[in-house]
């Protein structure tokens, strides 16, 4: 039995009064793709945040590569193999876009080792794919909504992850750049990297998910195959009120 | 790297330059002043390494050069130590306080970092004052010692050993500003969240981004009684260090090691010359004043008024496929891409 | 220390707390409702308190000028609070270091002010009840203690009032929890804010008043009462003033017995120790959101 990647166990995340999650278990095999669904305020986020090391979960526990996480601070995290993108794009605006990409590869991807040419390379060989080249040197301010969307994905890949969270990178996109990076997701994924997708957009998760997980107000209601998922009672009801 | 050699040179050049004036003018206040500027110099320099790169403000600035003063009144009463002692005295003990203030509140938002400053410079100087060790409320005369071979005076040494403190402290700050550490620093002030993600150990990188601060300040304020022949604790915690060490980067530029030599050189020099002539409350308030307008009408300070100027003119700007610029203003694509322009 | 002289502290401990709450509500509102890094409030407070020696000196009584005072103060704390939000919160998300660096500069400017004004002396007022003392139980009760104790409990708890009963005190309450849910029922942010700000400068009015009766005051002592302050504001819980009232109580009593203990120049010392604890074990506070 391969051990899984991550292992999300009865895990809990309260603000206040208010239970943001309550008991939420789940498993990540490796290269494995998981999407998670859900409607605004169920908790995917937060269950995103618990897993990265952005929020502290009140109960629960989470192991990473076998590696008990759940007290591990996020970069401690980062430097295991994990790499998140924030659903609103949160760049460094005061660096260049090829200096937002530079940060993870200085402190994850080549941490330890002296930085130089090398480093700058990689960075600009990430933003080419992520067709921004050309806006290497512009503060990340100055870049568009649509830009930032991919320079998160090219932040969270030059961190060499095996386990990738995204969380809802393609809002906003048009139809050919959402084709585009589900793209990149897939050979990601065929290199070995195990991905988490947050997402809306219907067809990316159904054509890009082995198995789907819907959480609603902080629990997991179905869980299964992209097709299943879609069948199930719960989600209908939650998608289409039926 | 060529611009770390062009800053190798200029640094080599300064320190020649401090040792020959040293040797060669022959009106004392002008090493006295010139003192002060330095002592500014490194000061902001210190400030601006957690203010500017990493985004936490020292309200307290005095308490760490006023450590580094006290300590070396010890050590001169206790042992006779010499200078150079002193200096490494201070530079450990401001050191170890920045990272103790650091250890208790950097975990939280800035602003309790900001009060813990405060609270610092109200215990220590509590603290001092009840000190009669080193003289207490009232204060302890420091003879100076004679002057070093080749020096006319003590102050002219001084002067000199207060030159190479402010160039290797600028040195440092500018290695921390182009390296990965600044990165870090900066990708923890633009937002420390997502830095954390990137695998940022924002923590570490802050107490040591304090710890180095705190020890600069200490290491400005060592030669401080021996330079006044004096100590006592209101000149030594006074609030104008606080509140320079603060104005100066911010007036200077903060994102650059360049913007506080700048603000440092601009308005030491000029409260030096304003002292004389004026009350030096009302000098102190100008600064206050300017603190306040540059930050509400001017927050990139100095530098980042000239860089926009510069960029309107067209210069042509380094970019991160050449090494570091040294503006820390946003590296531009070149309109004509050559390595040429490089301030 | 003897019990007697235990109690006394105590006593005497509970008379500054209330005292100590009532300095600090300004700052509850303005730094835990409406997140301003305002470390410009004890400024504002000293500048209260020499209103009222400028007042007194032409013979008023220090409570009637501060009362007189409050209007005045509330009109400037709108005025600070449009140009902070001008200059700084429209801007971007978190104003950051450059908005607590602009208020560091206020307070500045205010002490630098006051000493070229008035000098580094002590001020101080005189009224009727200062100097005597109330007898009770055996004890002596100075009445400069026991009013700033009397009318801060008022004052404290009129402000509370305020804020949960009134239609513009729950605004500023709603404002502190979601601007965006606010303005959605027809409350402009901007102007619940504003009048919130300056209804914390206004405190400082009346509160100065009451810094001044409780002893002389010097253009410094701002700079004694950010520890304070805050220690009270975050020990409260960010935005709770009943917490306020308790935490004051909890810092003077702390301070009172410190200050019997091992003698007033390391009382100042005590809140910024309750702070950095507070922050370390519960930075929520007693009673925070």
């Amino acid at each position: 039995m391969t051990a899984s990647v991550l292992a999300v166990r009865g895990v809990c995340k309260r603000f206040g009064g208010f239970a943001a999650l309550s008991g939420v278990s789940l498993q990540v095999r490796p290269t494995e793709r998981l999407g998670i669904i859900g409607p605004n305020g169920s908790g995917k986020t937060t269950l995103i945040n618990c897993i990265s090391g952005s929020a502290r979960a009140d109960a629960g526990s989470i192991d990473f590569n076998g590696v008990d996480i759940t007290r591990l601070p996020a970069h401690r995290r980062a430097h295991l193999g994990m790499a998140r993108s924030f659903q609103i794009p949160r760049p460094f605006f005061s660096l260049s876009a090829a200096e937002n990409v530079l940060v993870p590869i200085e402190y994850v991807r080549h941490r330890g080792s002296l930085h130089g040419a090398r480093d700058r390379r990689e960075a600009m060989a990430l933003l080419e794919q992520m067709g921004l080249a050309d806006k290497a040197d512009l503060p990340a301010g100055a870049l568009p909504q649509v830009d930032l969307r991919k320079l998160e994905l090219a932040r969270a890949m030059a961190a060499n992850p095996t386990l990738l969270l995204l969380d809802e990178v393609m809002a906003g996109l048009s139809s050919a750049e959402v084709d585009e990076v589900l793209d990149i997701v897939l050979t990601l994924n065929q290199q070995g990297v195990s991905i988490i997708m947050i997402e809306h957009i219907m067809r990316a998760i159904m054509r890009f998910s082995q198995r789907v997980v819907c959480l609603d107000a902080g629990q997991i209601v179905a869980e299964g195959t992209p097709a299943e998922v879609a069948e199930h009672p719960e989600v209908r009801r939650i998608y289409l009120g039926a | 790297m060529r611009g770390g050699n062009r800053f190798l040179a200029a640094a080599v050049l300064a320190i020649i330059t401090a040792v020959a004036l040293a040797q060669v003018v022959q009106n004392e206040y002008f090493f006295f002043a010139s003192y002060v500027v330095l002592q500014f110099v490194v000061l902001a320099t210190a400030w601006n390494i957690l203010g500017g790169y990493a985004g936490y403000v020292n309200f307290g600035s005095g308490a760490f050069f006023a450590v580094g003063a006290y300590t070396a009144v010890a050590l001169i009463k206790a042992i006779d130590a010499p200078l150079i002692l002193q200096l490494v005295a201070a530079f450990v003990l401001s050191g170890l306080l920045g990272f103790g203030v650091g250890a208790l509140t950097l975990r939280l938002r800035g602003i309790f970092f900001s009060i813990a400053t405060v609270a610092v410079a109200v215990i220590c100087e509590t603290a001092v004052v009840n000190w009669r060790f080193v003289g207490g409320s009232r204060g302890l005369a420091i003879l100076q010692p004679a002057a070093p071979l080749w020096f006319e005076s003590y102050t002219r040494f001084l002067f000199v050993v207060m030159a190479l403190i402010a160039v290797l402290a600028v040195a440092l700050a500018r290695y921390i500003q182009i390296s990965w550490i600044g990165r870090g620093l900066r990708a923890i002030r633009d937002d420390e969240d997502a830095a954390e993600c990137a695998g940022v150990p924002t923590l570490k990188l802050k107490l040591a981004a304090a710890a180095l601060s705190g020890a600069l300040m200490g290491v400005a304020g060592a030669p401080f009684p021996l330079y006044m022949s004096f100590i006592e604790p209101t000149s030594a915690f006074s609030l104008n260090y606080a509140v320079s060490a603060l104005a100066m980067p911010i007036i200077g530029g903060t994102s650059s090691w360049v913007g506080p030599v700048i603000g440092a050189v601009l308005l030491a020099s000029v409260q030096q010359i304003v002292t004389v002539t004026v009350s030096s409350e009302l000098n102190v308030l100008v600064v206050g004043v300017l603190l306040v307008g540059f930050v509400v009408a001017a927050p990139e300070g100095l530098l980042g008024l000239t860089a926009r100027l510069a960029r309107r003119s067209g210069l042509a700007r380094a970019s991160i496929r050449t090494p570091g610029d040294d503006t820390g203003q946003h590296p531009r694509v070149a309109e004509a891409p050559t390595d040429a322009g490089r301030p | 220390m003897t019990p007697e002289l235990l109690i006394e502290a105590v006593v005497a401990g509970i008379l500054l707390g209330s005292f100590y709450a009532a300095v600090s509500i300004g700052l509850s509102v303005a730094f835990g409702l409406l997140d301003v890094p305002h470390i410009a409030h004890p400024a504002f407070l000293v500048l209260g308190a020499y209103g009222a020696y400028l007042l007194g000196r032409h013979g008023l009584d220090p409570l009637l000028a501060g009362a007189l005072l409050t209007p005045l103060f509330f009109l400037g704390g709108v005025a600070v609070y449009r140009f902070y939000h001008a200059a700084f919160e429209r801007r971007g998300s978190d104003p950051g270091l450059r908005g607590l660096a602009f208020f560091f500069g206020v307070a500045f400017i205010v002490e630098v002010g006051l000493i070229l004004t008035f000098g580094v002396d002590q001020r101080l007022v005189e009224a009727p009840y200062i100097g005597k003392s109330l007898v009770l139980g055996g004890m002596r009760l100075p009445l400069r203690m026991l009013v700033p104790f009397a009318v801060a409990l008022a004052l404290t708890v009129a402000l509370s009032l305020y804020l949960s009963r009134t239609f513009a005190g729950r605004a500023i309450k709603a404002v502190a929890q979601d601007r965006t849910a606010l303005s959605l029922m027809g409350a402009d942010p901007v102007r619940v804010k504003q009048w919130a700000f300056g209804i914390a400068t206004a405190t400082c009015a009346l509160a100065g008043a009451l810094l001044i009766i409780l002893g002389p005051v010097e253009p410094g002592l701002g700079r004694l009462y950010i520890g304070r302050t805050f220690c009270v504001a975050v020990l409260a819980g960010l935005g709770s003033l009943p917490g306020t009232l308790a935490a004051g109580l909890i810092l003077g009593v702390a301070e009172s017995v410190v200050l019997t203990s091992f003698g007033a120049s390391w009382a100042p010392a005590v809140a910024f120790g309750i702070l950095l604890v507070v922050l370390a074990v519960r930075p929520a506070g007693l009673f925070g959101r």
